[in-house]
């Protein structure tokens, strides 16, 4: 039994979302087209609702009744308990599209999981998540097909975006002592139960794509501890700084 | 004088308040004249979407970022439609962009300024949204049909926008000490940009009275000019901020607002290319233009590779 789990469990999916959700953002007014500058929004909003969902939640569970902001806003980088993907920068847009393809496959695993949470608000949030994530994964695998698939240049540029990228997937589908608490209490799965599913879409959308999964024995990880990479600090100096420099008061 | 039967028939039309379809014969004029408009509010959008857009990663709090989100969205969805409009008139869209970029069409020049604060997301909402919405409900009735029927969805959402932006000052006016001068100075910063925004006064005003005989503009620039003031002086009030105007008052006789003389050699010289923004605005969207060149290029590769999978997506 771990103190807390569930809390820990919750918060690690919110800031997953939360960060997916402000890279993403970042692609306003920069996009290669102007569908996709709204459809990188649309994505980002949809990420942001879920985290929003899931603070509330964590509040509830961890007693602490914080707000959603405060989880956001006043946070410094060791309390972050997101994996260290969603966190990698945007790079070109065949980047963003391979981060895309690898996170929302993962999390339209992890939604569909969810919808049967035996914790009623994370699964009401999971009901909705499990629509609009599945657009997310259809709107990277239609770009991936297309980039991969498109001509030399774009194939090259996915290729060097999955191998910068592929060595961050491992960390999706750690188990620890949280994740087997909430699994063993129905609240969600034990993300290395995702892995099969994941791996097998994946690599048939790469294949389709004429791209080869990369190898990679490098496994960094960390981000459910709190350990992130540089860049990181950069982001939330960022996000932050606005809403620290004026305590306390009502935006 | 009127002899071709053609002409006559598009006059019969405007002048009984019907609409102009694409497929309608109209008047090389009148094809130029809106393509030339249609496209400068299209670009207008696209380019707004950068003052904004400065402060997404910056937003105060979730519920504020969502908005905003939200709301550039909303313009790039705007951009897209009118460029559509456009296009119903026979130019496509990667055209239009060329001749944004080449500087031979122009956008509204209030995007021109930079948003230094977080309050200046507000005070674009509040004004710069509720110029525009004086601007354009008039052309919710223009004689072009996708022009019209476009505008109607357009001016429900920028009305929205400017009650976000109406909300959001007022949250920072009543706020701390602080929170309220952020507010104040945004006010002063762009007011009279957006007073401007209406365009030159009409004895300057070179596309209005043809625009108006062809059923494109309904009312002149001072016309709309007056009506703004006197939408947001009001407001003002509510908000508990001074606009920057010390000849800002009610005029009983008139039964609307005296305002003092926007400054039109500054609204000339931003117009021109020499706001603080102009150099950095047109850079910014040529870079990510090009950037996006490979993508593009990609996608089309794709497309000609799998005919039938891209037809269908």
């Amino acid at each position: 039994m771990v103190a807390g789990a569930a809390a820990v469990y919750t918060l690690r999916l919110a800031d997953d979302c939360l960060v997916l959700s402000h890279r993403l953002a970042q692609w306003s007014s920069r996009a290669p087209t102007l569908e996709d500058d709204i459809a990188l929004t649309n994505v980002a909003l949809d990420l942001l609702g879920q985290a929003r969902g899931l603070y509330a939640r964590t509040a509830e569970l961890d007693g602490t009744g914080r707000s959603e902001d405060d989880y956001a806003f006043m946070r410094g980088e060791r309390e972050f308990v997101n994996c260290l993907l969603v966190e990698q920068e945007n790079g070109d847009f065949a980047t963003t599209i391979a981060r895309q393809l690898l996170c929302s496959t993962f999390q339209l695993a992890q939604w569909q999981a969810l919808t049967t949470s035996t914790d009623a608000q994370v699964s009401a949030v999971a009901a909705k998540a499990v629509k609009e994530t599945s657009y997310h994964r259809d709107h990277a695998t239609d770009w991936t097909l297309r980039l991969g698939d498109g001509n030399d240049e774009s194939h090259r540029r996915m290729e060097s975006a999955l191998a910068a990228l592929w060595p961050f997937t491992a960390e999706l589908f750690e188990s620890d002592a949280v994740a087997r608490e909430a699994d063993a209490l129905g609240v969600g799965p034990d993300p290395a139960a995702l892995r099969p599913e994941w791996q097998a879409y994946v690599r048939r959308v790469l294949d389709d794509a004429t791209l080869v999964v990369p190898e990679s024995t490098w496994t960094p990880s960390g981000g459910r501890q709190g350990l992130h990479t540089e860049s990181f600090g950069y982001m939330l100096a960022e996000m932050q700084h606005l809403h620290r420099s004026l305590p306390g008061v009502t935006w | 004088m009127i002899s071709d039967p053609h002409e006559a028939e598009f006059q019969a039309l405007i002048d009984s308040d019907q609409r102009i379809e694409p497929r309608d014969w109209m008047p090389d004029g009148y094809r130029r004249s809106l393509i030339r408009q249609i496209a400068q509010h299209a670009h207008s959008e696209i380019i707004g979407m950068q003052p904004e857009g400065n402060w997404i990663t910056r937003a105060p709090s979730l519920r504020r970022k969502a908005i905003l989100m939200a709301k550039v969205q909303d313009e790039a969805g705007h951009g897209l439609y009118l460029y559509c409009a456009a296009e119903t008139l026979g130019v496509d869209r990667a055209e239009l962009i060329d001749l944004l970029h080449q500087g031979r069409q122009k956008y509204s020049s209030i995007f021109n300024y930079p948003t230094l604060t977080w309050a200046d997301v507000g005070a674009i909402g509040w004004l710069v949204d509720g110029a525009a919405i004086t601007n354009q409900i008039p052309l919710c009735r223009c004689s072009f049909g996708p022009y019209a029927r476009a505008m109607v969805r357009v001016c429900k959402e920028e009305s929205f926008h400017q009650r976000q932006g109406f909300e959001s000052l007022y949250a920072l006016s009543h706020g701390t000490p602080e929170q309220h001068e952020m507010a104040q100075d945004a006010v002063n910063r762009w007011w009279w940009p957006s007073v401007e925004m209406l365009g030159p006064p009409d004895t300057e005003s070179t596309h209005s009275a043809q625009s108006m005989a062809w059923g494109i503009k309904r009312f002149s620039n001072d016309e709309l000019r007056q009506r703004f003031v006197d939408m947001v002086a009001p407001q003002a009030v509510v908000l508990g901020l001074t606009p920057p105007d010390p000849e800002l008052r009610w005029n009983e006789d008139r039964g609307h607002y005296d305002f003092g003389e926007p400054d039109f050699e500054e609204l000339r010289r931003v117009v021109s290319g020499d706001g603080p923004c102009n150099r950095q605005r047109a850079a910014h969207h040529l870079a990510a233009h090009d950037e996006g060149a490979w993508v593009r290029a990609a996608a089309a590769a794709y497309a000609a590779k799998h005919p039938a999978t891209s037809a269908a997506a």
